[in-house]
């Protein structure tokens, strides 16, 4: 193996009431892709931040190009030539793509800035990452995709020079094509002799990408290895410390299948059109399809959060105009929202207060409340806190202290609370890590089995195929086709681009290592 | 950088993103809506005037005489952009410019000799207002709305202590500020377009003014950028307390005399606000501008004027000062998806 | 494997005690401080008489700063009570003017107003979605206008006696002080209402998870347009409490609210209070604004002049909100 360009040793750091690294050694080596996995709480953030500037270790040292170095400031990594790019990321929307990438090093002419210069330079960085003719860099970055915006990072990222870049989830906003351009381009970094660190849940793009993966848990080294080396279950194995070969709870019977719940028919609004949907009782039904088909839009139609226009919903019979949110809850639905720290807690309330907002907001305003659950169900939040596993110290604990997976968990159980017996799931497992996925999965499969109907969107095609009873595919705000359960990625993929449904083909699927229970 | 066999679904995703751009590309044109607004509100008056009024709002002296009673809340109101654009707010202008009317006044005494040190000792002190605010802000984390606030009060309170009534005097010699021309046109209308223009260019050109958007878009992203995002507001707010100083030499310049409540009065604190939302400035900061802030004023000068020329009642005016920075603010926001609190 | 602690049955009651200490809000620390120092420069103001003197002076702000509470946990500023407070007293000189048998239907009349006015403000912040700082503003300034146009510019009319009782009036006799002021009545119920509506009430949650989230908030079904309406209601009704009970010890005073909701507002960020939204406490805030009107008649005891109240205020202001962001950086 190579010299590593950056490298920690016995790393150690400590919070208050936790130890987030415990003497943590890794080295990485230029011209390599290398990927860190570990459970949420295991440390990789930190690691992360620490190899950045954000974080000072309380114990060890950072070696980078053969020479020890301290970062007091994110800065001085980036400046040494150490990048990272954030999962949300750390651009300016109002300003354009010139000034993001060169905020505070404009280049000035007699005291003001060489606008001219700006935009070279800029141009210089964009054809690097292969953005030059796309991406204009005088054009506001509000007005870019995710994946433009990811681009523009990245020529921030060596526009610094930079020897090393860090990714953090960088596939997790991305839809299946605009991973194969992320892809192509860290190729080509790592040709150049860049070392690229990411960290990620999906398997697929890690054992596409990586050529060595290290394994953290719960703070501690576990292992690094060249990546040829370990399959999926057995890097699963190693972050969590038990055999997982069950990853998907079984797919419903047809009997267990009941009547229809909700029926959309001609739903179109300025977003959707042709949406003609059933969803049954006691069935999962996936929604695929790449970013911007229309999925989260037609999870905000039945929701009332963008209604319908045009066209009929029928909610358990009734026909209905669900307006607003109040309305779909009052018909008991429930939405799981895709962005979890933005739509879905209230972090500076506690545990008891999330899980109870929405049994609440039905009840009339001068109604005296409980603290822990409702005056038919006094002891419910402590019950559902056990049955959905929120790991916190007390229910009295406020939100924003919890991990990812365990706010994710309080969201679940608000739905729960209120007794909903129509589920919309969007991205339920996204940025959370493997125990708490599978756990979340198997939950929502008994919300099912409980006889409700779920509405479940998933970028991540294994979690589709391994999870939904029927697969519905977008593309470009109509539904371009259903499958049938157990369809191939391929038969989605080729639905998700927009072409027409054919007869089924007979592509194999591959599901990249991950067993399908039964 | 073709690479090689690109299956289809390449060929659809980087349609797809270049569609975006030439979309995106399509430039916003340099002028901000609000002028729209000031076009339409000035017409209004036109045609209000014309009927219900005398039909004068058009003549030469009245329209001067509309743009020169924009100048003093113009003047600050361009520093209050800069604060705002910074995600910040200064409350205190009101009170530093009575301060400012008073001092000036009362060391001038009618000697124009003594004006220089008189301007020079406002705008110190306009320069150490602008400091403690900002670093108030900045250094003690205070909600800028509290801590602009509390300093205002201080100036109410040292300033009512000291004085209770007119101070002082102002001599002739500086009263050109307020009174003079070049030519046919007012100085204080080439001062507000000179203050105008200036900040224009600070905000374009400057890294100052690039690294105070960055700041009011982002305080996080900006720091981590390794902008020093405490002194871009402090220099905000000097700029602001500064501006707030030269609105109150041009109203002491008019009024000959300055007395402690010519900056409430004039409620240069709560139009000075109002008049950079209307003119598209983001109460949260990062985008605006003050050209923008330039028709806010002239739109608040427009309606003043039409109301005088109608004759309509002072307290009635106030009433409608209150509904109409509303709606002027409210024909932004209702379009917008942000939520207000 | 435990998923809630139950440490809090295990800790000792002396641990509880503890760290109920620390977590103690310390507004009341300030405020006993405060009224141990007025007890030092004036004792007759810690006997009960010369207290409840204390208290009655400070209700009014206590009743405003209670319903500007509602207001500031969903992340707004209700600027226009001061003006309210003004108004009240104006419409209610000039509507009873000096006729006993006016001031029932009036006070009836007022509390319409104040209602209309929370009304509108409610709706010019969540329809026209004008931030309510500007709203707010805006209203006051009409509210200004409105009540210098209504007396036509100087005061008029005259406060009835059955009117002014709420504000200096006595309940006589009384078991052990003889004597009870009605204003402090007014206090008791409106802050044990205000208590109970945003401790024990569905009110008060779904306010403070508006504040924290308002997406998040609707998302979950909260009726956030109509809840922030009735927190500006509530709002404008205290307003007008506070007034009359105002209205009761001084004149017929056009400026009687003036600077009212920016101590009001202090008051409420004394008592821990966050501005943004999310975070607050009833009792705390109350509590604030008692502390506020401690400290001006402390300052008086001391022979502070007025107008240096002014500074005063702002300095106080500053100082407590810089204190509050401090402790929430380190708790962080």
């Amino acid at each position: 193996m190579a010299e590593p360009i950056l490298e920690v040793r016995n790393i150690t750091k400590r919070f208050p009431g936790v130890v987030a690294l415990n003497d943590v050694s890794v080295g990485f080596v230029p011209g390599e892709v290398h990927a860190v996995v570990g459970e949420n709480g295991a440390g990789k953030s930190t690691l992360m931040k620490i190899l950045v500037g954000a974080y000072i270790p309380d114990e060890g040292e950072i070696i980078f190009q053969g020479q020890p170095r301290t970062f007091n400031h994110p800065r001085e990594a980036q400046e040494a030539g150490i990048s990272i790019i954030y999962q949300e990321f750390n651009l300016l929307p109002e300003r354009t793509v010139a000034q993001n990438i060169f905020l505070g090093r404009e280049p000035t002419r007699f005291g003001t800035i060489d606008r001219r210069q700006l935009r070279r330079q800029t141009l210089d960085v964009l054809k690097q990452v292969g953005g030059e003719g796309i991406i204009s860099p005088d054009v506001e970055v509000k007005s870019l995709s995710v994946a433009e915006q990811q681009l523009v990072e990245i020529a921030k990222a060596l526009s610094f020079d930079s020897k090393v870049l860090i990714m953090d989830e960088p596939t997790a906003a991305l839809a299946t094509h605009e991973v194969a351009i992320l892809t192509d381009l860290i190729q080509k970094l790592i040709a150049r002799g860049m070392a690229v660190i990411f960290i990620s849940h999906r398997f697929t793009e890690v054992f596409d990408l990586a050529q060595t993966i290290t394994v953290l848990k719960d703070g501690q080294h576990v292992a690094t290895v060249p990546i040829r080396e370990v399959t999926p279950g057995k890097v699963i194995t190693m972050m969590v410390g038990r055999e997982l070969d069950q990853y998907f709870p079984g797919l419903a019977k047809p009997e267990e299948i009941g009547e229809v719940m909700v029926k959309v028919e001609n739903g179109r609004n300025a977003k959707l059109h042709d949406i003609n949907l059933e969803l049954r009782a006691g069935e999962i039904v996936g929604v695929a399809g790449l970013q911007g088909s229309g999925r989260t839009e037609l999870a905000q139609a039945l929701f009332g959060v963008e209604p319908f226009t045009g066209g009929t919903v029928i909610v358990k019979g009734e026909e209905m105009r669900v307006r607003k949110p109040h309305t779909a809850i009052n018909a008991r639905m429930g939405f799981v929202t895709e962005d979890r720290k933005a739509e879905g807690v209230l972090p500076n309330q506690p545990v008891s207060d999330n899980i109870l907002v929405s049994v609440r907001a039905l009840q009339s305003m001068l109604r005296r409340i409980k603290r822990t659950g409702t005056a038919n169900r006094p002891g419910l939040v402590p019950e559902l806190v056990k049955q959905v596993d929120v790991r916190t110290p007390s229910i009295n604990q406020e939100v924003q202290y919890l991990s990812g997976g365990n706010q994710q968990k309080v969201i679940l159980a608000k739905w729960l609370a209120s007794t909903c017996d129509i589920f919309i799931f969007d991205e339920p497992t996204r940025g959370i890590d493997v125990d708490a996925k599978a756990s979340i999965h198997e939950m929502i499969r008994e919300l099912a089995q409980a006889g409700a109907a779920v509405l479940m969107i998933s970028s991540e095609l294994p979690e589709i195929i391994g999870m939904s009873d029927r697969i519905v595919v977008m593309w470009d705000g109509r539904i371009s086709g259903e499958l049938p359960p157990g369809a191939s990625e391929e038969q989605i993929m080729f639905l998700a681009t927009g072409h027409e449904e054919q007869e089924p083909s007979q592509l194999e699927g591959k599901a990249a290592g991950i067993e399908v229970g039964a | 950088m073709e690479p090689k066999g690109q299956p289809q679904a390449k060929d659809t995703f980087m349609s797809a993103i270049t569609w975006t751009n030439v979309r995106s590309r399509v430039r916003e044109s340099k002028i901000p809506p609000v002028y729209g607004i000031l076009i339409v509100v000035f017409v209004a008056a036109v045609v209000l005037d014309a009927i219900f009024g005398r039909g004068q709002i058009t003549s030469g002296t009245i329209l001067t005489n509309m743009v020169v009673r924009s100048v003093a809340l113009g003047i600050v109101a361009m520093g209050q952009t800069f604060v705002m654009l910074g995600a910040s707010i200064d409350l205190s202008v009101a009170y530093l410019i009575s301060v400012t009317a008073v001092m000036a006044s009362y060391l001038m005494q009618g000697d124009p000799a003594r004006v220089p040190l008189a301007v020079t000792a406002v705008f110190a002190i306009g320069g150490v207002v602008g400091l403690i605010n900002g670093l108030i802000v900045s250094k003690l984390k205070v909600n800028p709305f509290i801590a602009t606030l509390g300093v205002g009060l201080v100036l109410k309170g040292i300033l009512n202590a000291s004085f209770e009534t007119f101070v002082g005097a102002v001599p002739r010699s500086f009263q050109t500020l307020g009174y003079g021309t070049l030519g046919p046109i007012p100085i204080s209308i080439l001062v507000l377009l000179a203050v105008t223009i200036v900040s224009a260019l600070v905000l374009s050109r400057t890294r100052f003014g690039s690294h105070l958007y960055a700041v009011g878009g982002s305080e996080i992203t900006s720091r981590l950028s390794g902008l020093r995002t405490d002194r871009v507001l402090i220099l905000a707010h000097v700029v602001c307390s500064l501006t707030a100083v030269l609105t109150g030499l041009f109203v002491v310049s008019r009024l000959r005399s300055g007395a402690p409540w010519v900056g409430t009065d004039g409620l240069y604190d709560l139009e000075s606000i109002a008049a950079v939302v209307v003119g598209g400035t983001a109460l949260s900061g990062g985008k605006g501008g003050v050209v923008g802030t330039l028709a806010g004023v002239l739109i608040f000068g427009v309606l003043d004027t039409m109301f005088n020329q109608l004759g309509v009642d002072t307290f009635l005016k106030q009433v409608l000062r209150g509904a109409i920075i509303i709606l002027a603010v409210a024909s932004y926001t209702i379009r917008s998806r942000e939520k207000a609190a | 494997m435990a998923h809630i602690s139950t440490t809090a049955q295990e800790r000792s009651l002396w641990d509880r005690l503890v760290n109920g200490l620390r977590n103690i809000a310390p507004i009341y620390v300030v405020l006993i401080l405060l009224l141990i120092g007025i007890g030092t420069q004036n004792p007759t103001f810690l006997e009960p008489a010369g207290f409840l003197n204390l208290l009655r002076r400070a209700a009014p702000l206590m009743v405003l700063t209670a319903g500007q509470l509602f207001v500031i946990v969903t992340g707004g500023f209700d600027l226009s009570v001061g003006s309210m407070m003004s108004l009240t007293v104006i419409g209610a000189s000039l509507l009873i003017n000096n006729d006993p048998a006016n001031t029932w239907w009036v006070i009836l009349v007022l509390f319409g107003i104040g209602i209309f006015v929370g009304l509108l403000n409610g709706l010019i912040v969540s329809y026209l979605n004008v931030p309510s700082l500007i709203a707010t503003l805006g209203m006051l300034l009409a509210l200004r206008g409105a009540g210098l146009y209504w007396t036509g510019g100087a005061p008029r009319g005259y406060l009835t006696d059955n009117f002014r009782m709420f504000g200096r009036g006595w309940l006589e006799p009384f078991p052990m002080i003889e004597r009870f002021p009605y204003a402090v009545l007014v206090l008791i119920v409106v802050s044990a209402a205000a208590i109970y509506l945003f401790n024990q009430t569905n009110l008060g949650k779904q306010l403070l998870a508006i504040g924290d989230n308002p997406r998040a908030s609707r998302l979950a079904g909260i009726r956030v347009e109509k809840m922030r309406i009735v927190a500006f209601v509530l709002s404008a009704v205290t307003a007008v409490i506070a007034g009359i009970l105002q209205g009761g010890f001084g004149g017929v005073n056009p400026d009687a609210g003036e600077g009212y909701e920016l101590q009001a507002i202090s008051a409420a960020v004394l008592g821990g209070a966050v501005l943004l939204g999310g975070r607050g406490s009833m009792p705390a805030a109350i509590a604030g604004a008692l502390a506020l009107e401690a400290l001006f008649t402390l300052l008086n005891l001391l022979g502070l002049p007025k107008p240096l109240r002014d500074a005063v205020q702002g300095l106080i202001i500053i100082g407590a909100v810089a204190y509050a962001a401090y402790r929430s950086r380190r708790t962080r």
